[in-house]
């Protein structure tokens, strides 16, 4: 879609197509001939994995959509029908279930990536926001289809998250309520909630495949970034998208499956809930009650603010923070590897984040680090589980609205090579030759 | 890949890296084998389940059926006619064992021998799967209200669409009036 | 600048790592407030991924399951059928023939009878049961069986061992772990002391905060005891062997295909382990003039 197409059609069945439906040329200038950096690490590999998992997704779901009974008498049930009776029907729920928690690690992984190295500037601000929107899309989906299966986790999730919006009667008396009840279709999560839950993780996954393309559109623009963050200058610095990256995300998709297969199975349900196995009781909470790993940090952020509409705006600020992040980094300079200071407090925020996740997983009163014991219960005291989130969420939201908007200004940047073929420049001055400086995470 | 990389980023002369080498074929291959065995999973669910082959055969007990009579049932999701027939629409069916008939069979090949009374057919219309009516239509059997197919009292189509006979699902006597089906 | 980036590259693996193994963890990090016990060191046939169930260990666990626990416990998602699928505690591989019509299936099936409806009549019915047909419940609703059992509803144990943190050494402990309740724990009437029961018993307990006895109170007694199953094939009756047959027969009805399972997925791991390897020098062979 940037710059000169390639493409020459041969056959005259190619010609006639070509002034009226050029597809092959998008096909070929987008997926075959496109010009790529040639320096891209195995992080930039996460995009065509996360296609992967989309793809496995909506197959999978689709799938499991023609055996499913979205009803409240019925649908734990028929999950049991898919996993006892229907052919392959086990294989194909694990993978899809094991397939939502394969598709947030590499989300993670790809927006890491893009923190790491700049993707965010300009020009990719509408390639990341638009990212940014697959991810919330990916999260409702996520958490609409936990509930499918009607256990008590699925139950008690849905009525915690949609009970959220209930803090909005703190603003304005009733509306909280008003949405609750306008979300759950009754008084409490039922049957009605089930069923538009049901519709809504059916239509969402091809909302996100309308914004993979937006999202693809907005990268083919530009070009992709690179791990130098310098913009490509000349065809030097490219090679064609196939069968360069082909190959190698073809590569890294495998790898990548070999994580997944083992989770679907050898041990399919690490990353479930027991208590999930527990038809759904309107009338008893199990003891503890956390979301999926991949919600944890936000979890946490919410618990760690005292009051619920703030807690909230926390969790949900803690979202806006990415959608904000390109206006927020006022450095000049794209990758962290020429940002010796930012590139510290970036590894000190993915321990915070990978830090509330843990919290996320704990009940807020335990003790992290004991000082003392309490005086009539003998329990351990000190610091719980909710300062611990509370420190790290302060860090969260400081290392996006302080550190990276003052760090652009502060910061003494690493000098930065004039092109993506000669990255490195030596002290001498002296371009190294170019083989020196493959990236070490190649090797191997 | 640095130890084996070259200063000049050109490939060198000859070296086209899109050349089909055997380990590509070879990449491509494995993928292909993949590709379909994984697609076999997908298809097979769509076949019957095992709860519902689990119900593909069913026992009944037929003695409460008076002559003259049929009791429909519900036999993989389409009913099967169990007809108790008078000894005059036995005969009636005998007779026309050498008529003109568009599937021909005779009355015999249809029932079990010693149990002529009954006359056991999936009541699906061999035209387009309608459940054609019982006692109605010129020859004492079966009437299909869709597009007016006629079937005897043995369930041999005579007159209108159908190409074929009401069909026999398979069934043994399992005892004086037991029969099961599938 | 070599040297950072090394570095960085070490760090990222290392937080890829972290990020990994920490999906790993989570679950396990996610314990109730509670203090049970955790379940004994017990082994199973059917553990790893080589593991499989000892069909005749499936075939004891059935008989104290409908011997001891189906007088209470329903087990509504599993049927006569499925105990002559592959896999299952009657398959017969030397014979094998669609589960619902194995004799095995259609014996058991008919020591049992199932409520239905009369279609002549339209009353309620006992009919006796096939192999189609799911495992007669004990109780005719919830209502029933809470009456019946002092209030408390006796769970349905067709996914128990899923359904619980420990699984099947949970079930063995749970059956095998009752004891006296220490000094100074009042236990309610109509309940029982188990140390591998969650439970918070703070409330019960009238010695020192700081001692609170481990486990929580359970509405079932002590069922598993010595000789209460006599096994077809001469197996020992102690109450090792049929907690450790039951736990067996559980972990199998959460998860009747989970040899299968482990069986596919070696072969999907090697498949895509060969394919990877494949794919990689492939990606060698197109990369290797290229400077990058």
């Amino acid at each position: 879609m940037s710059g000169h197409s390639t493409y020459e059609p041969k056959t005259g069945f190619e010609r006639w197509l070509d002034v009226r439906l050029p597809i092959i040329r998008m096909a070929k200038d987008t997926a075959i001939d496109f010009p790529t950096p040639k320096n891209l690490n195995y992080w930039w590999t996460f995009g065509g994995i996360l296609a992967v998992c989309l793809v496995i997704q909506i197959v999978t779901g689709v799938v499991l959509a023609m055996h499913y009974v979205a009803n409240s008498a019925m649908a734990f049930n028929s999950v049991e029908h898919i996993m006892r009776d229907v052919n392959h029907g086990w294989m194909i729920r694990y993978i899809h279930a094991n397939g939502a928690s394969m598709f947030f690690l590499a989300v993670y992984m790809h927006i890491l990536r893009g923190m790491y190295y700049g993707s965010y500037k300009a020009p990719r601000e509408v390639l990341w926001l638009l990212g940014c929107v697959i991810y919330l899309l990916m999260m409702a989906t996520g958490f609409m289809g936990y509930v499918l299966p009607w256990g008590q986790m699925s139950y008690y999730g849905a009525v915690v998250i949609t009970n959220l919006f209930s803090a909005f009667d703190k603003v304005i008396p009733g509306v909280g309520t008003a949405i609750t009840t306008w979300l759950w279709g009754g008084f409490a999560v039922d049957n009605a909630t089930l069923n538009r839950f049901f519709s809504l993780h059916f239509l969402l996954p091809f909302m996100i495949a309308g914004v993979v393309g937006l999202h693809i559109w907005a990268l083919h623009v530009p070009g992709n970034n690179n791990p130098v963050g310098v913009e490509v200058k000349s065809k030097e610095d490219t090679v064609p998208f196939h069968p360069y990256y082909t190959v190698k995300d073809g590569f890294a998709i495998l790898v990548f499956l070999l994580l997944f297969s083992w989770f679907v199975f050898f041990a399919p349900e690490a990353m479930g809930h027991a208590d999930n196995q527990v038809p759904a009781n309107p009338l008893a909470t199990p003891t503890h009650i956390v979301p999926e790993w991949y919600f944890l940090p936000f979890y946490a952020i919410l618990r760690a603010v005292p009051d619920k509409l703030f807690g909230v705006l926390g969790m949900f600020g803690a979202i806006a923070m990415l959608f904000a992040l390109p206006w927020l980094d006022t450095s000049k300079v794209k990758s962290m590897r020429y940002r010796p200071t930012a590139r510290w407090f970036f590894f000190l925020f993915v321990a915070a984040t990978i830090g509330l996740g843990w919290c996320g997983g704990k009940l807020p009163d335990d003790v992290v680090l004991p000082v003392g014991r309490d005086a009539v219960t003998g329990e351990a005291t000190g610091f719980t589980v909710v300062m611990l989130s509370q420190t790290l969420a302060i860090y969260y939201f400081a290392y996006f609205l302080v550190i990276l908007p003052a760090l652009g200004l502060f910061e003494k940047t690493l000098p930065v090579p004039e092109n993506i073929s000669t990255p490195v420049l030596p002290k001498g001055g002296a371009a190294m030759p170019s083989g020196a400086a493959a990236s070490p995470e190649k090797k191997g | 890949m640095a130890e084996t990389a070259k200063a000049n980023p050109h490939e060198t002369e000859g070296d086209d890296p899109s050349r089909r080498d055997f380990i590509h074929i070879a990449a491509l291959a494995t993928a292909g084998v993949g590709a379909v065995a994984t697609a076999w999973p997908f298809i097979d669910q769509m076949n019957p389940s095992g709860d519902t082959l689990a119900l593909a055969s069913i026992e009944q007990d037929i003695a409460k059926v008076p002559a003259g009579q049929q009791l429909v049932v519900k036999w993989r999701g389409k009913p099967v006619f169990v007809r108790h027939r008078t000894p005059a629409e036995i005969a009636a069916a005998v007779k026309d064992d050498h008529a003109d008939m568009r599937d021909p069979a005779a009355d015999a090949s249809r029932t079990k021998a010693g149990k002529q009374e009954w006359l056991i057919v999936i009541g699906v219309c061999t035209h387009l799967g309608c459940v054609p009516n019982f006692g109605t239509g010129d020859y004492g059997g079966w009437f299909c209200p869709c597009h007016g197919s006629v079937y005897d009292t043995s369930g041999r189509i005579r007159k209108g669409p159908a190409p074929l006979n009401l069909q026999l699902p398979d069934y043994e006597f399992t005892g004086p009036t037991k029969v099961k089906i599938g | 600048m070599q040297f950072g980036q090394s570095i960085q590259t070490k760090l990222s693996g290392l937080i890829a790592a972290i990020a990994v193994g920490s999906l790993a963890l989570l679950p396990v990090a996610a314990h109730a407030k509670t203090n049970e016990k955790e379940p004994m060191e017990v082994h199973f046939s059917f553990e790893g991924p080589f593991g499989r169930f000892d069909q005749a260990e499936l075939q004891r666990g059935y008989k104290v399951y409908a011997e001891v626990c189906s007088a209470c416990h329903s087990m509504n998602l599993v049927s006569y059928r499925d105990l002559a699928a592959p896999g299952g505690p009657f398959y017969d591989p030397k014979h094998p023939v669609a589960p619902a019509q194995s004799p095995y299936a259609k014996a058991i099936a008919e020591q049992y009878k199932v409520p239905d409806i009369d279609p002549d009549t339209g009353d309620t019915i006992q009919r006796t049961a096939t192999p189609a047909d799911h495992f007669k419940a004990p109780f005719a609703n919830d209502a029933a069986a809470r009456a019946a059992n002092g209030g408390a509803l006796p769970p349905d144990l067709s996914v128990m061992a899923r359904a619980r943190e420990g699984g099947p050494a949970y079930i063995y402990s749970l059956l095998l772990g009752y004891e006296e309740p220490p000094k100074g724990l009042t236990v309610p009437a109509g309940k029982y002391y188990n140390p591998y029961m969650a439970g918070d018993m703070g409330s019960y307990w009238t010695g020192a905060k700081t001692q609170i006895p481990e486990g929580g109170f359970i509405a079932m007694g002590k069922q598993i005891t010595a000789s209460r199953v006599q096994f077809d094939d001469k197996t020992p009756s102690t109450v090792e062997n049929e907690a450790h047959a039951v736990a067996t027969f559980l972990a199998w009805t959460a998860d009747e295909h989970q040899v299968e399972r482990k069986q596919t997925g070696l072969a999907v791991m090697l498949y895509l382990f060969v394919f990877t390897l494949i794919t990689y020098l492939s990606y060698r062979r197109i990369w290797r003039n290229v400077a990058h």
